[in-house]
């Protein structure tokens, strides 16, 4: 075993200063396996090192909040004594790594921070960044990362009901899964970290533990180089089947009196979940490694406390109830030892073969992380936009936005992820703006999104964080739901450099202004950063998710036309075409500002939106974003199957294309008192046409297009990639 | 009709069945843990679907081993009603219970969208408040649903009017002459790939599989 030095403390990815830390605090040189957890304690995944600053700007808090950042994940209220938990979390490095197992334990990891909670996971979405679609290894990435999310959300039996794909070639080297993951409790049945009750025993559930994953905290806090693809072995290897097995003893645990603390063991493992248990209950723990359930023979107490093996929970449970815990977790054919127990002391002790392999004291290891305000740079604003020209016709036009990768059809992707498990999936993907599904046994159900516009972000970070923020919260509001709260999966490049710390800076900025101004707090999150490779920072990515409650399942609007309707913009349009798909993908330009965000007008229009469709006046409802109001007006109706005439609206790209913000298509029986009710509340709003029994788009202007070219123009991409 | 459902390690789409069955029966369904071996009781017993015992062996393979299996064998030689769906289909394709076996689909893709099944014939306990040719919607989510035997099975089975469903608009995942579900010779076994019991209420898109739940609860 190598000597434990500075030399050493740098491979473990802890500076000269950190280590010195370190010295400090352990008042002599410490052992491996003491260093081992120091590093990944204080590694930028698990100490939020570069971040903590910045997230304490984000409001938290509502009347609605039970528990904010800093459990597991965050848990609101939801109505009925229930409460929905919920949270994102980004497998970015591992699934470039290796794709496949990469999102995989992506999906597990985040079920297991919902359901260590005491919450039935009820929905998984994922927000997924790839590089270049002509590359090789971007249609490598996208079948593993797929396939790793269905391998394992379908054999949970947690329905996939919604998320969102981007391709750009920021991504190339350093794709972004997001997986998020809601489940539901009672208020009065929830499970918190806080160790506490001196002697009490610490019980290990679930899988054995192997060498998988070891330092996979300490990998997800650099940058990728060329030999990146010797790091494979840090990657976990998912098993959903002892995760669907945990879920169902841990569910069934949680019914009896038995648990004290519970807490799943994700990056740092064993490490991180003693640790903070301890830490959060102003306790301390002893663990015995001689009786950790293992894989392999021979492990050291480093590889223990580090390995990153999945499907594992750490329990502090009553004494007294330890033996029937025992009996019901065994009853579920997975592995129950007593690894330890609460001390008095505030260190964490591990003991193994008779040795102390690590003696550390608890609060020092957290208050005393490293914690960096890092330099940073003001991202210049973008230069705006000049006059824009483009030969296309609006018909080609509309046909090549809704063909290209970043708008088509992602039915090849939800094709293969069960939606419907669990059977309260009410709106299926691609069926309303926001994921729908019904709290079994009431009336009420969640509507769930992901969003964010990364090349929004990247023009303007403040100006794309905020959006983030919006379109989530209108993509909810477009159902009829009422937001309630989010959660945030920050992706972005090194922060060691100063602008990419700008951007971070700029998106927390924005973000915080857009949740206050919607009360849409935050309520729980993730930080990844290091997203580069070859020194290449991704577009900063703060993928937003969110939740609001539909009191009445049956309200939830989608976005198919019918026969009969007229078609109401809600909005006003003032042809913002900087950063917009028509720019990008039709003048082949990736320049300008963002749309303006106006979040005064966010909130008055989706507050009338809502209104309305809480009134019964609205039939079907797409807010307006990516590509505009052609290609919303484009999905409504393909999604219907129904025609729609907008001969007399506007023929100017700007307004068919640009991506003005705060606008939502509504359509209903009779636009009259629709306007009128608009007029009276001083909401932006025009009739721009009607549904038709042909089935055609006809566009402003009055070329018609037939619905199957639309389709087939929609639908064509990601079958004929992956032909 | 008294109905039980098993529940296997990995099942995951038992809350679906026993809403569909509360529905239609007016009943709670008893839920039997794979390890209980007694029956009695049951009139019908319902296999769901999932991944049993992570279907790491072969789909189906090691729940067929299970002690609640022999249970199920001596319940469908007495003439006792048994449904599988999806992972119960290939459980009981594995016991022997049915003919054929389910093999991975022909695209190697999982598969999760509506399809249309026909049905072959309505007079039988699971089909009864169908029409005969009626085609119906369910969803359908597997990665192993491509149904296949020998020609002189297929050959029996279209003969003795055993074929219980057909795929009708799209055989996705390469089924044998579009084989959705299958029954056994007395017509009291049934196992088929798609979920009915996820099509039983007007807000989760329709109620295209209710007539199979009510077509039992009247059996």
């Amino acid at each position: 075993m190598k000597p434990v030095d500075e030399k050493l403390a740098k491979s473990f990815g802890l500076n000269a200063e950190e280590y010195a830390k370190v010295l400090e605090i352990m008042g002599r040189v410490p052992s491996f396996t003491e260093l081992g957890i120091f590093s990944v304690m204080w590694s930028e995944h698990c100490s939020y090192k570069s971040s903590r600053v910045w997230l304490k700007e984000l409001p938290t808090k509502a009347p609605w909040v039970i528990h904010g950042p800093g459990e597991n994940a965050g848990v609101i209220d939801i109505g009925e004594g229930m409460a929905a938990i919920f949270k994102m979390e980004s497998h970015n490095h591992p699934s470039f790594i290796e794709p496949y197992q990469g999102a995989a334990t992506g999906v597990g990891g985040i079920l297991r921070d919902v359901f260590t909670m005491g919450a039935r996971p009820i929905a998984n979405l994922n927000a997924l960044r790839f590089g270049d679609p002509k590359l090789p290894v971007t249609k490598r990435v996208v079948d593993g990362v797929v396939r790793g999310i269905g391998g394992y959300g379908n054999c949970v039996g947690v329905p996939t009901v919604g998320g969102e794909v981007n391709f750009h070639p920021a991504y190339n080297g350093n794709p972004l899964v997001n997986a998020m993951t809601v489940g539901i409790a009672a208020q009065d049945k929830i499970f918190l970290s806080a160790a506490a009750g001196i002697g009490n025993p610490v019980v290990y559930v679930g899988s054995k533990t192997g060498r998988d994953g070891i330092h996979g905290a300490t990998m997800a806090s650099t940058e990728f180089d060329a030999s990146s693809e010797e790091k494979r072995p840090t990657v976990q290897v998912g098993d959903p089947f002892t995760e669907k097995l945990l879920i169902e003893a841990c569910l069934e645990l949680m019914q009896t009196d038995a648990i004290v603390a519970i807490q799943d063991m994700g990056a740092a493992g064993l490490t991180s979940s003693s640790v903070e248990m301890a830490g959060k209950g102003g306790v301390g723990i002893e663990l015995n490694l001689d009786d950790v359930p293992q894989r392999e023979t021979g492990m050291s107490a480093y590889e223990m406390m580090l390995s990153e093996s999945q499907e594992r929970m750490l329990l502090v449970l009553k004494p007294e109830r330890a033996e029937m815990a025992r009996g019901i977790i065994e009853k579920w054919d997975l592995d129950y030892a007593i690894i330890g127990h609460i001390t008095d002391t505030g260190r964490i002790v591990v003991m193994h073969k008779g040795v102390v392999e690590a003696d550390i004291p608890l609060a020092p290891l957290s208050d005393a992380a490293p914690l960096y305000r890092r330099p940073w740079v003001e991202t210049p604003k973008p230069a705006p936009l000049g006059p824009v020209s483009s030969d296309m016709s609006l018909e080609a036009a509309l046909l090549k936005l809704l063909a290209c990768p970043d708008l088509c059809s992602r039915r090849w992707i939800f094709d293969q992820y069960d939606s419907t498990v669990g059977g309260q999936t009410v709106k299926r993907p691609a069926e309303s703006d926001a994921a729908i599904v019904r709290l079994e046994g009431t009336s009420r159900a969640l509507a769930i999104t992901t969003d964010c516009t990364p090349r929004y972000c990247v023009a303007d970070p403040e100006q794309g964080g905020a959006q983030a923020v919006a379109e989530a919260w209108r993509n909810i509001t477009a159902t009829g739901a009422k937001p309630l709260a989010v959660t945030d999966n920050m992706n972005f490049g090194n922060p060691e450099k100063p602008e990419i710390m700008g951007q971070f800076a700029g998106a927390i900025k924005g973000m915080a202004a857009a949740c206050t101004a919607l009360d849409f707090p935050v309520v729980s999150g993730n930080v990844s950063l290091y997203n580069e490779t070859e020194g290449k920072g991704i577009l900063p990515t703060p993928a937003i998710g969110a939740v609001g409650v539909l009191e009445d399942a049956a309200l939830a609007r989608g976005i198919a036309l019918a026969q009969g309707q007229d078609l109401v913009l809600v909005g006003a349009t003032y042809g913002e075409l900087g950063c917009s798909l028509y720019l990008r993908e039709v003048c082949g330009l990736e320049a300008g500002a963002p749309p303006l965000i106006d979040l005064a007008a966010e909130r008055a229009n989706g507050d009338f939106v809502r209104e309305q469709i809480e009134a019964g006046n609205v039939a079907a409802c797409h807010d307006l974003a990516d590509g505009g109001l052609l290609i919303a007006v484009a999905e409504m109706a393909l999604a219907g199957n129904t025609g729609a005439d907008l001969t007399q609206a506007d023929t100017s790209p700007a307004f068919c294309f640009g991506e003005d913000q705060a606008r939502y298509i509504l359509a209903v029986d009779e636009a009259e008192p629709l306007l009128a009710a608009a007029f009276a509340a001083g909401i932006p709003a025009q009739k721009i046409g009607h549904t038709t029994i042909d089935e055609c788009l006809t566009l402003p202007g009055g070329v018609a297009i037939s619905l199957s070219i639309l389709r087939e123009a929609n639908e064509g991409f990601f079958p004929a990639w992956f032909a | 009709m008294r109905a039980g459902i098993l529940l296997f390690p990995g099942i995951n789409r038992e809350r679906d069945m026993v809403l569909a069955v509360r529905q239609s029966f007016g009943a709670e369904p008893r839920i039997v843990w794979h390890k209980e071996t007694d029956l009695s009781g049951l009139d019908l017993v319902i296999i769901p679907g999932g991944f049993s015992f992570g279907d790491y062996l072969r789909c189906g393979a090691m729940a067929a081993q299970s002690p609640v299996m022999r249970a199920v064998r001596d319940h469908a030689a007495r003439g006792g009603y048994v449904l599988g769906v999806c992972n119960g289909f290939q459980i009981l394709t594995e016991t022997g219970l049915l003919p054929g076996a389910l093999l991975r689909n022909a695209g190697l893709r999982f598969l999760s969208m509506d399809t249309m099944l026909q049905v072959e014939r309505n007079d039988t306990a699971f089909t009864a408040r169908y029409g005969k040719g009626e085609v119906f919607r369910a969803p359908m989510a597997h990665g192993d649903g491509n149904y296949t035997a020998d020609e002189t099975t297929l050959d029996r089975l279209e003969g003795e009017g055993l074929v219980a469903f057909r795929y009708h608009d799209e055989n996705r995942n390469g089924s044998a002459r579009a084989i959705a579900g299958v029954y056994s010779p007395n017509l009291r076994v049934l196992g088929l790939m798609p979920h009915p019991e996820d099509l039983v209420d007007p807000l989760m898109g329709g109620t295209d599989g209710k007539p199979l739940f009510d077509s039992l609860a009247a059996a």
